[in-house]
């Protein structure tokens, strides 16, 4: 058996090609690079490009929006100065306007005051001439009556009579 | 699988595997086309085509897991061997490289995948086949870039080098573009698989025979076993690695036939 095999192992030496295995390495390896290069190798190639498209189209888009996201911060910050600016002016002018307005108030109420203040010593002097001069004739009358009261008491002493009423006459002469 | 046979049939002896484990006969009757590794590297071919259609029919921009994996596969051959070798010109040559690489591949690892458990490449003429088309294509790119002349000048009488040294240089390098590069190519990748073939078959076999032995050859049979286990492993390794060198040899003469001065 040893032997056989030695001498089949003389005949096939592993180096000689056998035809059939010729023939059909050469068809299926063709069969293959047909296959690969017709229907793989495209649709990888294009997968790749699309993939390095949309990577290329993101990044764009990502670079375009982080510009315009800068040139909005800018123009915020811009802005935002600016409102400050103004709320700052208009809290001054604000500040200008109040105290002027208080000023203004505290003039008017003072003149009010003085007018009010005015108007009543005005009617006080009134009431009080109006006062007097009520009185002025409240006294009178209650002085005839007084005086008749008293001329009626001392009719009889004639002489003591013409001398009140002409004390009387003289005090009013002397008053006026 | 004939050495087990005839292991049975002797019923004693070791016979070591040897080279004729390798002329697996026909399956049907005497045709010399139905034998093993015929079929299998026909099983490649088919599996292959449909394993990377499906992967690439949808060539979607998120890819899917399959079109990953396929991907991978095709971005390695055609970003890391052919783009980084050949250079601006590489798209050309990607089909043939990705098809040379899935292919010797494909064989390669049917050798530890187990029912197949044989590598195609260990048969001599299919390495031949491969190696005839490299030779051919980096030889057609060389004149058709350079022209005949400049091409065969350019191989024999290498610039830059004094005149006399042209005696021993001329047929050194004829020989290196015409029968060293396609015959290393074709007998580094036979070896390999063969060899690899071999040294499990040793492994795994003699593992067998033991266990039919006494006692003592009993105990030893495992350890024989899990060396061949650690081989396949090793083989493994060894086959994706030698996919890897035919292709990158090929792109590196390619890339050398397309230099203006190599």
């Amino acid at each position: 058996m040893q032997f056989v095999n030695l001498a089949e192992a003389e005949k096939l030496n592993p180096l000689i090609p056998h035809t059939a295995e010729l023939v059909v390495g050469f068809i299926a390896f063709s069969l293959l690079f047909i296959v690969l290069r017709s229907k793989v190798v495209p649709m990888f190639e294009k997968a790749f490009t699309e993939r390095t498209n949309a990577i290329q189209g993101g990044m764009e888009r990502a670079e375009q929006a982080q510009l315009e996201a800068q040139r909005a911060l800018v123009q915020y910050n811009e802005q935002l100065s600016k409102a400050r600016e103004e709320a700052q002016t208009l809290r001054e002018e604000a500040r200008v306007q109040g105290s002027a307005i208080i000023e203004e108030l505290r003039t008017k109420a003072q003149e009010e005051a003085a007018r009010i203040t005015a108007t009543a010593h005005a009617s006080i002097e009134a009431e009080r001439q109006q006062a007097i001069t009520s009185l002025r004739g409240e006294v009178g009358a209650l002085a005839v009556e007084l005086a008749s009261k008293i001329v009626g008491e001392a009719l009889d002493d004639q002489a003591r009579q013409s001398r009140v009423v002409d004390r009387f006459l003289d005090d009013l002469e002397k008053s006026k | 699988m004939r050495s087990l046979v005839r292991l049975s049939a002797e019923g004693e002896g070791f016979v070591p595997p040897s080279s004729n484990d390798f002329n697996l006969p026909p399956i049907f009757g005497e045709n010399a086309y139905t034998t093993k590794p015929i079929f299998m590297v026909f099983f490649s071919v088919i599996l292959i085509s449909v394993f990377f259609i499906a992967a690439s029919r949808k060539a979607a921009i998120v890819p899917s897991k399959l079109q990953f994996a396929g991907e991978s596969i095709y971005a390695f051959v055609r970003n890391d061997l052919a783009r980084d070798v050949i250079g601006h010109e590489f798209m050309r040559f990607v089909p043939y490289l990705f098809t040379l690489f899935t292919f010797i591949l494909t064989n390669n690892i049917f050798g530890i995948v187990p029912l197949l458990q044989f590598p195609a490449m260990s048969r001599v003429s299919f390495p031949y086949v491969l190696a005839v088309f490299t030779f051919v294509i980096f030889h057609y790119v060389g004149i058709r870039k350079q022209g005949l002349g400049k091409y065969l000048k350019e191989i024999m009488f290498m610039p830059g080098v004094p005149k006399p040294v042209y005696i021993l240089l001329t047929p050194i390098e004829l020989a290196t573009f015409f029968l060293v590069r396609p015959l290393t190519l074709s007998l580094r990748l036979f070896a390999n698989m063969f060899a690899g073939h071999l040294l499990l078959l040793v492994f795994i076999m003699g593992g067998d025979h033991l266990l039919k032995g006494v006692i003592g050859l009993k105990l030893v049979s495992p350890f024989a076993f899990a060396f061949g286990i650690g081989l396949t492993f090793f083989e493994f390794m060894v086959q994706c690695l030698q996919a890897y060198i035919f292709t990158l040899l090929t792109a590196l003469y390619i890339a050398g036939a397309l230099a203006d001065e190599h």
